[in-house]
């Protein structure tokens, strides 16, 4: 080793700072990560506090909230994944089928572009929107239904993040499906074809189990993501009136530990949310390697 | 593909307007901003429906917009953060992608698992919260652009790339007397263009779309980056300090306006510069698509 170091020194160098990297702000975290076990004093720092077991996640586990932030963090995630996630396999499906390319150009350009526009202006233009005298408010106006408070009752609210969602994310997360169905053989539709294999069938024997491995891995991808619903977009829109169905474990930690600074407590939250997406995503990955091919890793 | 059945016509055509109907849904609430945004404030109030046009076309709420402070700095700040944001990120990824892309570093196949470790686990909000407070970069403009410096995603994106090159290459040009550095900067990144746009360009949109980081960290409003002043505008309601001087009703109004001014501004260069960008993006996502 000594003789490769020498040899190759610069490279070890340029390794530095990436290694540094690393090391300092993810492996750092990693090891603040103790405090959950610990009362954390900021005069004493995290080596010297002292330990108190596993306190916190008690407390988090008996405390009144717990099964909401579950709940809401579970149900929310579910309905992304019986709606948002097959919305963009089947957009990709239809955009297959369309004959004429230039319409097909541009109706994928114009469906990816809600991706690149900012959380915080998709969430402005649905306060606009959805408020009491908004837009959607005056159209169902004209139908006599009476105006609805959108984001001011908790009963609407895992619609409209969901909904949103699939307004936002359906274009681009079909791009990498749309990219799969282009890897099929082509000859396969061929042999299909002479057979006397409609569409529709071509679709369901030869297009969906194409791209069945995309999906799958897709899928194992999001029930790691499971109990990570991002906190940007409910920190955006959620208020203390929806807090009943909005309030998920990551703006439940946003909120106890940035701004109420109880820091051990919120770590313990995090490091349990932390704990079953690993064990999640390693089940799902197992799974499917057991029952298909496909796997992540 | 002469030959179409009466079902897969029928289907066609329905297809076809599903997919016009998508893209109505899609663009319209931004055409909707727009109109409402060039609109006279009263009128719009009174206005319902759907817009076709503006209403008493002016320009108020845009002169209001421009004469904002907090937007200004805001746009200020958030071009510093892009640039540096990205220059900062493409360095570190290259660098990084170009060490794990060597084949005979000796402990190479440890650090790959290190790195990729870090996406399935890490410490969280809190303990991150807490470093970025020790290092003493709290409130200071280094918290937005150090501790997200490589995208472990990006990463491997580009050492997948650099290794599509011929390893030959480099070795001649070892040969020819050149470092790491050399080999690095004068035939790697040349090499690998494509990805580099790419990369580039998520990273800065990832830039200029961020508001979390600067709300956790930042303190002092003028080192606000852009969407968190419009966080402030769209979400908080404050258009009072745009629409001074006009009486209480009109002030109302013209907070409408002012906020789909806003809008339009703080989204202005992504839609301009879109129609060009749009083949990097998804060519980016394609590539990261590629088993290894």
């Amino acid at each position: 080793m000594g003789k490769d170091v020498r040899r190759n020194w610069m490279i070890y160098l340029l390794a530095l700072p990436v290694i540094a990297y690393y090391v300092i702000f993810h492996y750092g975290p990693m090891y603040g990560l103790q405090i959950a076990f610990k009362d954390f004093m900021p005069a004493k720092g995290i080596w010297d506090s002292p330990w108190v077991g596993f306190k916190h996640f008690v407390s988090f586990f008996d405390g009144i909230y717990f099964w909401r932030l579950i709940r809401n963090t579970l149900l929310i995630n579910i309905y992304e994944l019986i709606f948002a996630f097959p919305a963009a396999i089947i957009l990709a499906l239809l955009l297959n089928e369309i004959r004429r390319m230039m319409f097909k150009r541009w109706v994928q350009t114009i469906s990816y572009l809600p991706h690149f526009i900012s959380i915080v202006v998709v969430a402005g233009m649905m306060f606009d929107f959805l408020s009491r005298d908004g837009l959607i408010n005056q159209l169902i106006g004209l139908l006599g239904i009476a105006p609805i408070d959108f984001l001011k009752e908790a009963g609407w609210f895992r619609f409209i993040f969901v909904s949103s969602g699939i307004w936002q994310g359906i274009g681009w997360g079909s791009i990498i499906y749309l990219a799969s169905i282009a890897n099929i053989d082509p000859t396969l539709y061929e042999a299909a074809k002479m057979d006397g294999a409609n569409r529709w069938r071509q679709t369901f024997h030869i297009t969906i189990p194409g791209i069945m491995p995309t999906i799958v891995i897709m899928l194992i991808l999001n029930m790691g993501n499971m109990l990570s619903v991002g906190s940007d977009k409910v920190l955006l829109l959620y208020n203390p009136l929806t807090y009943e169905t909005a309030d998920v474990i990551s703006t439940y930690v946003y909120r106890k530990g940035i701004l109420e600074a109880s820091y051990s407590f919120t770590a313990a939250v995090g490091l349990f949310n932390s704990v079953i997406s690993f064990i999640l995503i390693v089940s799902a990955n197992a799974i499917s390697k057991r029952v298909s091919e496909n796997k992540l890793w | 593909m002469g030959t179409q059945t009466v079902g897969e016509k029928i289907f066609g055509v329905f297809n076809t307007f599903l997919m016009l109907g998508l893209c109505f849904i899609t663009l319209y609430p931004f055409i909707y901003v727009l109109f409402a945004s060039l609109s006279d404030a009263g009128a719009f109030l009174q206005h319902r429906g759907l817009l076709v046009r503006p209403v008493g076309f002016n320009l108020d709420a845009y002169k209001a917009v421009f004469q904002n402070p907090m937007i200004i700095s805001g746009y200020r700040n958030t071009l510093f953060y892009v640039t540096a944001g990205t220059a900062i990120n493409l360095l570190m990824t290259a660098i990084g992608a170009y060490v794990l892309s060597r084949r005979n570093l000796f402990f190479r196949n440890f650090l790959m698992f290190a790195i990729v470790l870090t996406m399935v686990f890490h410490g969280g909000l809190i303990p991150t919260f807490m470093l970025i407070n020790k290092l003493g970069m709290m409130n200071t403009p280094w918290a937005l652009l150090i501790p997200s410096a490589i995208s472990t995603f990006n990463l491997i994106i580009m050492r997948t790339a650099f290794q599509g090159i011929p390893v030959s290459l480099e070795e001649s040009a070892k040969i020819d007397g050149a470092g790491e550095l050399t080999i690095l900067f004068r035939i790697i990144i040349p090499l690998s263009m494509p990805v580099i746009a790419v990369m580039v360009l998520w990273y800065a949109v990832g830039h200029w779309n961020s508001y979390f980081s600067a709300l956790v960290y930042l303190r002092d409003r003028t080192m606000y980056p852009l969407q968190l002043v419009l966080r402030d505008i769209l979400i908080a309601n404050s258009t009072d300090s745009m629409s001074t001087g006009a009486a209480a009703d009109d002030k109302y109004a013209i907070g409408e306006t002012i906020k789909y001014a806003t809008i339009i501004i703080s989204t202005l260069p992504i839609i301009c510069l879109y129609p060009f960008l749009q083949k990097y993006f998804v060519k980016g996502v394609l590539i990261g698509a590629i088993k290894e």
